[in-house]
């Protein structure tokens, strides 16, 4: 494959304004049309935490909100987000909605490098957030699209069962 | 990888999606969820000069009952087959087949249309619009105009869209009180491809079997129906004998591609396994 384009449009070069709300904050930024979600949200916004894997959404470490549900940030260019709300691990970290499940990934060792572990709390987040009571089975075929290199699935899953029914026996969990 | 350089368009209606397409010319590629799209302009598999994002096109969006049809906009997400309770109660071969397209963050961004449009022969929506009989309306710069699945899907990712056309709905027959529908997929893990997946719409009298339609995927170059199969079993209702003779009429409508992972005679013999059973759930009038 060529690293070399010489045929690049005129315009295609041009930078494009966007405005979102990112972690309840409206921002604006000059993207070009070919940045993908998360390279706008690591480089423009530095906003780090939402990691770049293998950007071709089979890793699922660059999960964020968008207008609420969770989605691969490599999977999209920043320009189709404009107008969108978007939650990064960082906005969700900020507002607490998943301390419990943050406290019970630390408490669990669930987690050895830590690089997945952004797009396993976004996706745990969403499961929770629409089953109350998720089975293992349940679980496990959420997180199908979450790659963890350090294979430390059984205590995401036991992390993530706990605060399901820490949740349901009556409030907050651990 | 990153994507080529590209300029972005944001259609408000058909017709500006439709106008900007003819004036770029076959340099433009259309964008809904992308889910597939996004991967392949990051690999440089493509490298159009203009992007057409169409997802706020209000047009394309909705599910609706429209005369004996259901009406499922092509902006329909995956994850909208799983929670719109009139696909549920109409097209409930798609409410099943949905749990097994790729991912949930996959199925929140990927589109009905989209999914058609690729016609990637491993994927499951295409193959149920073949079981179900749908029509996929296109619009187009002469127009709109009306497809059968059985006329849609031509050879390996390439359908009856002509460049500059897009998939504004798909029309599928609502379910009837005496059909039966089942689907099911063999995969090494959930959300992976399916080595072999079936889904089928049968209509019943009693225990006899009017008629049935029966569409594999992940088998060959295109989403596939089993018209030899099909033939052995209308008419009949479903004893062990018939659904053996289906199974053995396989073989004369599949002819799996060699790939370096499963051979053909592996991957028919996992298309007579899923068959088998899913021809007994039928029987129990699942």
């Amino acid at each position: 494959m060529s690293g070399f384009d010489e045929t690049l449009p005129d315009d295609a070069d041009e930078t494009v304004r966007v405005r979102f709300i990112v972690n309840g904050r409206k921002v604006a930024c000059e993207v070009a049309p070919r940045e993908t979600l998360v390279d706008c949200l690591r480089n423009a916004l530095e906003l780090t935490g939402t990691h770049a894997g293998c950007e071709m959404g089979a890793c699922g470490s660059c999960l964020v909100q968008l207008d609420g549900r969770a989605v691969h940030s490599c999977l999209m260019f920043a320009v189709q987000a404009d107008g969108a709300r978007i939650d990064t691990i960082e906005g969700l970290t900020e507002s607490g909605v998943i301390a419990d499940l943050q406290a019970e990934f630390h408490r669990r060792n669930a987690l050895q490098c830590g690089f997945c572990t952004p797009g396993m709390l976004v996706n745990a987040h969403e499961l929770l957030s629409q089953v109350a009571q998720p089975s293992r089975e349940d679980i496990r075929d959420a997180l199908s699209g979450n790659y963890c290199r350090c294979t430390g699935y059984e205590a995401i899953v036991d992390a993530i069962e706990a605060v399901a029914k820490a949740r349901s026996e009556g409030g907050g969990a651990s | 990888m990153k994507a080529r350089a590209f300029s972005y368009f944001r259609a408000a209606t058909i017709d500006q999606a439709l106008d900007a397409h003819a004036r770029a010319g076959e340099d433009a590629r259309f964008i809904a969820g992308g889910q597939s799209l996004v991967p392949a302009l990051s690999l440089r598999l493509q490298a159009p000069r203009l992007l057409i994002d169409i997802t706020h096109i209000d047009e394309l969006r909705g599910v609706r009952r429209d005369g004996g049809y259901l009406r499922i906009g092509a902006l329909t997400r995956h994850c909208e087959m799983l929670s719109e309770p009139l696909i549920a109660e109409f097209a409930p071969l798609l409410h099943a087949a949905a749990p097994f397209v790729a991912h949930p963050a996959i199925r929140n961004r990927g589109t009905f249309g989209g999914s058609i449009a690729l016609a990637d022969p491993a994927s499951e929506f295409p193959a149920m619009t073949l079981a179900l009989d749908a029509e996929i309306e296109i619009a187009g710069p002469s127009g709109s105009r009306r497809v059968k699945a059985d006329d849609f899907f031509v050879e390996l990712f390439e359908t009856a869209l002509q460049p500059g056309e897009l998939i504004t709905a798909i029309y599928v027959p609502l379910f009837k009180a005496d059909q039966r529908f089942a689907f099911d997929e063999l995969a090494r893990r959930r959300g992976d491809y399916a080595l072999v997946g079936c889904g089928m719409l049968a209509t019943f009298t009693g225990d006899r079997i009017d008629d049935i339609r029966i569409s594999f995927f992940s088998v060959g170059n295109t989403p596939m129906r089993v018209k030899g199969a099909e033939l052995t079993l209308i008419g009949s209702s479903l004893d062990a004998e018939r659904i053996a003779a289906a199974q053995a009429a396989l073989e004369g409508d599949l002819a799996p591609p060699d790939s370096d992972e499963i051979p053909p005679a592996m991957r028919l013999h996992l298309a007579r396994v899923l068959l088998g059973r899913l021809l007994g759930r039928l029987c129990e009038g699942e």
